[in-house]
């Protein structure tokens, strides 16, 4: 190695996957459905591509996407929680993987919640 | 990408209850799940509850899975990897709580502790290089080369204040400073990684768990001193860790982090591996470099010191494994911030192996000035069986028993010597009312007497003579002279001995003669060992009144020793007893006792 | 050198930079005990019969290595030091076999003299379990006993550090360490060269040669033998140190008279022999140069460096003399031309040599060394094993008269008495050889370039028009390194001379005991070796072609140097050996 550029870069590639590691209470906590009904309609690519995306952006210090069991709203599935440390539950459904790329574009690194994929939206209509 | 980490522990201690079969099993059964391109099998170094082997972590959710069974595994995947759901009844214990599952450092082992020379431990895969440069592995030495002189980095180690963690508590900037300062055209860096006292593994963790932190930080010393040759002395009984070590110095040569001209810098650095056949006297500095040279692991008289004529005649620093591992953090951090932490003269955290009777038998890692009481009863979880604290044992072979009315004592270099014992490598042995410190302190010299290495007087033959007044004693034997005479000579032999290892060998016997002094009077004068165990003055006796003549214990009894008829109290003949105590195990009514 | 002043006992002491505490001590005339430490050989701290307080330390120290410091304080006698040398020796007693009454060493034991001087009166005070040991006596010249030794490794550090051996160290570790051999080898099953370098420097009487007083005993109290004795030129320099005179002081006539009252039949000098070895050899080096033979030719009187030889440069056997040494030279023309004029039978005669030397030991069993049918020599005593049977005999060694040898072996030259000391054989080829091939006498007989105790010593010389390239090592180290220079062609030679004990014989592994603090203090060497150069200096005849009863030996005997019967008698083989193989 010649120099600390391309110490730099290995670093950069891996510390997304080796931040996944990381214990925080401070983490913002990404919970996927993946019961039965879930991984049924089509929860775990929304999962992989959340997971994917948070290690390629470097949020992994701060973003622990994690999978749960049946949430109970099964009609909604594929459901995703964001659940940032102090603040309310945000919960999304019927998400697919260009949809959870928007929430972590926009929720996750903007801090806007995406409100159209709401639960709360949902109840509205 | 994965999406998610199962670290499995490939430390000594989990490999042996088991985990390679585990992995093995971790990995088929999630291919059976198609989940190999989303979950990850991680084989990592030791996370410290190593009685609860094998120990498995799921990440991102941080699931701290023990004592994981390989039937287990199937459960673990279709349930936790596959949907999410914990699988309870496997999590460690203490994470569990009513109102769900609590992170593993809110635990009462893990929140005092604060992980530096651990940091890695548990969490990176050691035989990948890219992980530890993931976790900021080899940026130091990187700052260290192109930002700072070898003056600021021996400035920033001695403001730090880290002091050697092998033993003496040296401080190391001040060590790394006499060897800079001695012109020659070859000095050396030398890694002691020849850890030896009875119950300390710290050292092999770090190796196992983090080998590159220790391959950085040799470096970071040889730019310090003007080195461009490391060794590290690491002993033959560590497969794992020389395994590691081997794989660690092949990536770091491949990518360039040693070798010639490191990050273009001009800086040239190699290190190798000599493997030690485990004598513990090669733990002392002159000894393992005697052993590096080829030579019998003997200390050489000093001066000169190491740092003026070392190994091959050269200047030389010898730092031990967890004095390295701290090294990189505290130049990316800054001196300050290792500094804040710690009491007034010792800096930092220390990594101490719990072990004897204590709940939590492992390794951790706590800030210095922590509390034996701390220690004990948080971290370690108390003692078992609702026995009272006795004594802990610290500093192994070389150190000494601290009794409980120095339980509060916040726990540094200076604090042990005060009271008797000492740091050392960082073993800490609890003991119970159990157990007989008469006992404890021969055991201690045990040991001394199997490892000195026969070259001077006072600990080739006085160690051995002390060894054989402390059988006397414990055999009911000794004179209250005797225990003057045994006084007298652990003072001799502190002050006469040639090295380390002879001038601490009597610190088991001063320490517990200065704080359990009663007990050897009772072991001289009433022939009684208090706490039961020295054999030789106990004896087993029945009590008629309890007695229901049930036969179970003559039955028992493996050398035919006990008599009596059935339904009669039994009696026991004393001159056939040999001690082993089957029949009060075995006795149901609690009609035997010993005195 | 620049001087540092330190206190010790409050006294200031002004030393040169670089001493030591002992040292130091020395010059404030204190001797600090010592027992593991010989200077430049064994400087490891490891007995602690040295420690001193120092102000400043967290313990004792080790006077023996600890240098001295600006400002140092020092304290040699507190009671805490004393009382810890106490200990330190009755801690070595409690692991000695303390057979004191029966010792070969009691009277001189550097243990015993410790004892006595620190007060122990209590020496069994630690006894308990002792180290296992055993005998070792399959070497032909020295039996170790182990529960004699204390480990202060004066001798694995000679066998290693001096001689480049290293046959012997400490095996197992802690109480269990002993001295042996790699591997549980006996030592005469190693490539041991029998030099006995770790004899001489043993403090107690854990080493000892094989004694065989008894046999000669015998043999002269058995009417039907015919016992004739020869002494070494080296002996006569050593001997009065065993009965209480100065170091360096010639007692040939007292050990003469000596040997007669004793009860040899016949009292001859080895030096005769030394002179005939000079005449074979000087003629098989002028052969050798003349001829085209293999140089350079390298002497072959010390059976230590032979067997050394042999085992470590075996490929260069073909550059030893074939000339046996003057102590087999001398057994060889006893048994025939001093049996023949004297009308016995060789197998009667019992023929003794009195050496400096183990190996001789060794030397007198070896095949190719019985030229009549019978041992060349019978039985080779050390100058200790004399000695002590001359205190056995009950002789007051020092009111003796001072007597000469017998005829006609008796009789020897000045070049022949330099033998005894590294560079004399060299002198005393020179001398002969110089002279043979010019035809002209020497002006001056002092070659002195080869003089001196340097462990190699290098000289040319122009004779007859050709230049002449010698070198002459003492020491088996020595002779290692001048060896690997000859062989790596960095160095060339015509002759080489080569003793196996560092200084030559006179500081042979057979010669009497000197203590460590005598040994570090005194040069012993070069005080023995001025008895032999004086004795060479004051004898009318000091070449040995001129010593009569060498003439009248070709003359009437042997014919010429190198004459077929001369060859018969006179010289040897030598066998290729490995090192430490079974």
């Amino acid at each position: 190695m010649k120099s600390l550029e391309e110490l730099k870069a290995i670093r950069n590639k891996m510390q997304g996957q080796v931040g996944l590691r990381a214990e925080d209470h401070n983490h913002t906590r990404v919970v996927v459905g993946m019961a039965t009904c879930g991984i049924a309609s089509g929860a775990r690519p929304v999962l992989n591509a959340l997971s994917t995306l948070v290690q390629e952006k470097g949020l992994t210090g701060k973003v622990a996407v994690t999978q749960t069991g049946c949430i109970g709203l099964c009609q909604y599935e594929p459901i995703v929680e964001v659940m940032e440390p102090g603040k309310q539950k945000i919960t999304y459904i019927k998400m697919n993987a260009d949809k959870a790329a928007e929430i972590v574009e926009r929720h996750l690194i903007g801090g806007h919640v995406v409100e159209e994929y709401t639960l709360n939206s949902a109840d509205i209509k | 990408m994965y999406r998610s980490h199962v670290l499995v522990c490939g430390g000594t201690g989990c490999t042996s209850s088991g985990s390679q079969q585990i992995m093995e099993a971790l990995r088929t059964e999630i291919e059976k799940a198609g989940l190999q391109d989303e979950v990850s099998v991680v084989q990592t170094g030791c996370h410290g509850l190593c009685a609860l082997g094998p120990i498995m972590i799921v990440y991102p959710d941080a699931s701290f899975y023990s004592m994981v069974k390989v039937e287990d595994i199937p459960e673990i995947v279709s349930e936790h990897l596959l949907k999410g759901r914990v699988v309870t009844r496997l999590l460690y214990q203490e994470t569990v709580t009513q109102s769900g599952v609590k992170a593993l450092v809110d635990t009462d082992f893990y929140k005092k502790q604060h992980r530096i020379a651990l940091r890695n431990c548990g969490i990176i895969n050691p035989e990948v290089i890219e992980e530890y440069i993931g976790t900021g592995g080899y940026a130091a030495l990187g700052k260290v080369l192109t930002e700072m002189t070898p003056d600021q980095v021996i400035q920033c180690l001695m403001d730090s204040g880290l002091r050697g963690r092998g033993g003496g508590g040296f401080p190391t900037g001040l060590k790394w400073k006499l060897a800079k300062q001695n012109e020659a055209d070859q000095k050396y860096v030398c890694c002691n990684a020849d850890e030896g006292d009875p119950g300390a593994f710290m050292d092999r963790s770090v190796l196992e768990g983090d080998p590159h932190a220790v391959l950085e930080a040799m470096a970071i010393a040889g730019y310090a001193i003007g080195a461009n040759q490391g060794y590290i002395y690491v002993r033959a009984e560590y497969p794992i860790a020389v395994e590691r070590l081997k794989i660690a110095i092949r990536q770091a040569r491949e990518m360039e982090l040693l070798g010639k001209d490191i990050f273009g810098t001009g800086f040239d650095f190699d290190i190798d591996l000599r493997l030690g056949a485990g004598a513990f006297v090669c733990g002392e500095e002159t000894a393992l470099m005697h052993s590096i040279e080829g030579n019998r692991g003997e200390p050489k008289p000093r001066p000169p010191f190491p740092a003026q004529k070392g190994l091959f005649g050269k200047p030389t620093i010898l730092n031990n494994v967890e004095t390295y591992a701290n090294i990189p953090q505290i130049i990316l951090n800054g001196p300050e911030w290792f500094a804040s932490m710690g009491t007034e003269k010792s800096k930092g955290t220390k990594v101490f192996a719990l072990g004897g009777k204590i709940h939590n038998t492992g390794l951790v890692e706590i800030p210095m000035g922590t509390t034996l009481r701390e220690v004990i009863e948080e971290i370690g979880g108390g003692i078992p069986n609702g026995k009272k604290f006795k004594a802990a044992q610290t500093g192994g072979p070389s150190g000494g028993c601290i009794p409980y009315e120095h339980f509060d004592i916040p726990i540094d270099y200076d604090n042990l010597v005060a009271i008797g014992s000492m740091m050392g490598s960082g073993g800490l042995i609890v003991m119970d009312e159990d157990d007989c410190m008469v006992d404890i302190a021969k055991f201690f010299l045990e040991f001394t007497v199997e490892e000195s290495c026969g070259k001077c007087t006072p600990c080739r033959v006085g160690t051995k003579r002390l060894l054989e007044m402390l059988t006397k004693i414990t055999k009911g034997q000794a004179t209250m002279e005797d225990l003057d005479k045994l006084e007298e000579l652990c003072y001799y032999i502190k002050e006469n001995s040639a090295c380390a290892l002879g001038q601490t060998a009597p610190n088991p016997v001063l320490s517990t003669l200065r704080y359990f002094r009663d007990e050897y009077e009772a072991h001289v004068k009433e022939k009684r060992c208090p706490a039961g165990v020295c054999k030789a003055l106990l004896s087993y006796h029945i009590n008629a009144d309890k007695c229901r003549g049930c036969t179970l214990c003559a039955r028992n009894c493996p050398n035919n020793a006990i008599s009596g008829s059935v339904r009669n109290p039994h009696i026991i003949d004393q001159d056939k007893c040999i001690k082993c105590g089957a029949c009060m195990e075995k006795c149901k009514f609690g009609a035997i006792y010993k005195q | 050198m620049e001087n540092i002043t330190i206190k010790i006992n409050g006294i200031e002491v002004s030393a040169p930079k670089g001493s030591t505490i002992l040292e130091a001590a020395r010059l404030a005339h204190i001797e600090i005990p010592t027992l593991c430490y010989l200077k430049e050989i064994n400087e490891i701290a490891a007995c602690r019969m040295c420690v001193v307080e120092v102000k400043g330390a967290r313990s004792l120290v080790a006077a023996c290595v600890y240098p001295i410091n600006d400002n140092m304080e020092v304290w040699t006698n507190t009671p805490k030091v004393l009382e810890s040398r106490k200990k330190t020796l009755q801690l070595l007693l409690s692991n000695h076999d303390r057979k004191c009454l029966s010792c070969v060493r009691s009277g001189n034991c550097e243990l015993q003299q410790l004892a006595k001087e620190l007060g122990v009166d209590d020496e069994g005070k630690y006894d308990g379990e002792r180290t296992p040991s055993c005998i070792d006596d399959s070497a032909a010249h020295m039996i170790r006993d182990n529960s004699k030794c204390i480990l202060c490794r004066r001798c694995s550090a000679v066998c290693e550090r001096v001689q480049g051996i290293g046959v012997i160290g400490p095996n197992e570790r802690g109480f269990a360490t002993f001295i042996g051999s790699p591997f549980e080898m006996g030592l005469g099953e190693t490539s041991c060269v029998s030099c006995g370098q770790c004899i001489a420097v043993c403090p107690t009487g854990a080493l000892q040669e094989k004694s065989q007083i008894d046999e000669v005993l015998a043999a002269i109290a058995d009417p039907s033998k015919h016992v004739i004795v020869q002494t070494a030129p080296a002996v006569r320099a050593g001997l009065g140190e065993e009965f209480g005179y100065p170091i360096g002081t010639n007692v040939e006539g007292k050990m003469a008279a000596a040997l007669r009252r004793i009860g040899f039949d016949k009292v001859f000098d080895t030096d005769f022999s030394a002179d005939l070895t000079i005449m074979e050899e000087a003629n098989e080096f002028i052969d050798r140069v003349q001829n085209g033979g293999v140089l350079p030719m390298i002497t072959s009187c010390s059976p230590g460096w032979i067997k050394y030889c042999e085992h470590y440069f075996p490929d260069m056997t073909e550059n030893l003399s074939s000339c046996k040494s003057p102590q087999q030279m001398f057994g060889a023309i006893a048994k025939s031309y001093y049996a023949e004029k004297a009308g016995l039978d060789p197998k009667d005669i019992v023929s003794v040599s009195i050496m400096p030397c183990t190996a001789k030991k060794f030397e007198v069993q070896r095949p190719d060394q019985a030229a009549n049918g019978v041992p060349d020599v019978d039985i080779s005593l050390t100058t200790r094993e004399l000695a002590r049977m001359i205190k056995r005999v009950g002789l007051r060694f020092s009111e003796l008269p001072d007597e000469g040898f017998d005829a006609p072996l008796g009789l020897g030259t000045g070049a022949a008495v330099i033998f005894g000391t590294t560079g004399g054989v060299m002198e005393a080829a020179l001398r002969t050889a110089v002279e043979t091939l010019t035809g002209q006498e020497l002006a001056s007989l002092d070659f002195t370039d080869v003089r001196g105790m340097e462990g190699i010593k290098e000289a040319s010389y122009t004779v007859a028009g050709m230049d002449v390239k010698v070198a002459v090592a003492s020491g088996l180290g020595n002779a290692r390194t001048l060896l690997n220079k000859v062989k790596s062609g960095e160095a060339n030679y015509h002759f080489i001379e080569i003793m196996g004990c560092p200084g030559g014989c006179i500081n042979g592994g057979g010669q009497p005991q000197q203590p460590g603090y005598v040994r570090n203090t005194v040069d012993i060497r070069s005080l023995r070796a001025k008895v032999l150069y004086d004795s060479d200096k004051d004898n009318p005849i000091r070449k040995s072609h001129e010593n009569p009863a060498i003439k009248e030996l070709y003359d009437t005997y042997l014919g010429k140097p190198g004459s077929s019967k001369a060859h018969h008698l006179l010289h040897t083989t030598y066998v290729k050996r490995k090192i430490n193989e079974l």
